[in-house]
């Protein structure tokens, strides 16, 4: 009995090990794509703790659940970004020293209470059938509570399909939208140079003026310009 | 692997995803922050059914709760992503400075 305790003993501590690192490198790596799949590695590392916990329903449900949104994260990172790749490594973040400062002071604030706090033990039994206790609850006393989390992800898509949608309740979203500067007051990008003071500024788009980019945002060719 | 231990891994989480939010400027990486936000989160709802609870039911119920606000985040997150995008073809926090005076 004492080497299979020790043998969880080191799962949990090299999966919590996993969770940690992972996520720390999520915000340290330059390619956006391994960060979202970082992310996934620290999830999965985190439901593998899950089932280290017994229970084996949610654990999985983690995994399945993650692998799939940090798939459609991999996907917006390709749509959106502008450096999706890390292929051209820059600083993409703002308040270095604030968030640093944030993220200490929640952990070690967090850890205080941990440590200091008179905290339960009543260990779940070796026997328990948690999947089936959970199977009981949701279609039993706590019915209307995973009813509306079900509505509430309904009212989600609904909602979301709403705001991302072009031609809205008071006319198409996009008309006259200019695309910020690449720099402070530069030209917005997307736009080509001039070619007489040769900015370097493009992103070898082809538009026949500079300021030709809020006409181009009914293309296809508008989430290039980012 | 005792409670404590667990707690304060999920607190390591929390604090990394804090500084995720408050440190990234494009959206789709601050939303990565949200996401180990609640990944911590869950741990912790977890450890607490696992040690504190003997097992009872609600504290599951509990877990599937906090992975429904995720893809909720998601979801809305992203959409909101879209209709910026529309807006101001802007896809980093920098951009949106419409109420910054």
């Amino acid at each position: 009995m004492n080497d299979l305790v020790s043998g969880i003993d080191i799962a949990f501590w090299a999966l919590a090990a996993i969770a940690v690192l992972s996520g720390w490198r999520v915000f340290s790596t330059d390619s956006m794509v391994r960060a979202s799949f970082l992310l996934l590695l620290s999830f999965m590392a985190v439901a593998g703790i899950m089932l280290l916990l017994a229970a084996p329903y949610i654990g999985v449900a983690t995994i399945f659940m993650m692998a799939v949104e940090m798939m459609v994260m991999a996907v917006f990172m390709v749509m959106f970004m502008m450096n999706p790749a890390g292929l051209n490594p820059m600083s993409m973040v703002h308040q270095q020293p604030l968030a640093i400062g944030a993220g200490v002071v929640a952990f070690i604030g967090l850890s205080a209470a941990v440590l200091t706090s008179p905290l339960p033990d009543q260990p779940v039994a070796a026997d328990h059938r948690a999947i089936h206790a959970l199977g009981i609850e949701m279609l039993g006393d706590s019915m209307l509570i995973f009813e509306s989390a079900g509505v509430a992800l309904l009212s989600a898509m609904i909602g979301s399909v709403i705001l991302s949608s072009r031609s809205g309740r008071f006319g198409p979203a996009d008309p006259g939208s200019r695309p910020p500067g690449l720099c402070e007051g530069g030209l917005p990008a997307g736009s080509v140079p001039d070619e007489n003071k040769n900015h370097g500024m493009g992103h070898g788009m082809q538009h026949d003026t500079p300021n030709a980019a809020p006409q181009d945002t009914h293309g296809a060719h508008g989430a290039q310009g980012s | 692997m005792t409670l404590q231990a667990l707690l304060i891994v999920a607190s390591a989480l929390i604090g990394l995803g804090l500084y995720g939010v408050l440190s990234q400027q494009s959206f789709v990486m601050l939303m990565m922050g949200f996401e180990l936000i609640l990944n911590g989160v869950l741990l912790m709802t977890m450890a607490f059914w696992s040690f504190g609870s003997a097992g009872a039911p609600k504290g599951q119920l509990l877990a599937i709760l906090v992975m429904a606000v995720m893809a909720l985040e998601m979801a809305i997150g992203f959409a909101l992503v879209t209709a910026v995008y529309r807006q101001r073809q802007a896809d980093t926090t920098e951009a949106l400075d419409t109420l910054k005076h």
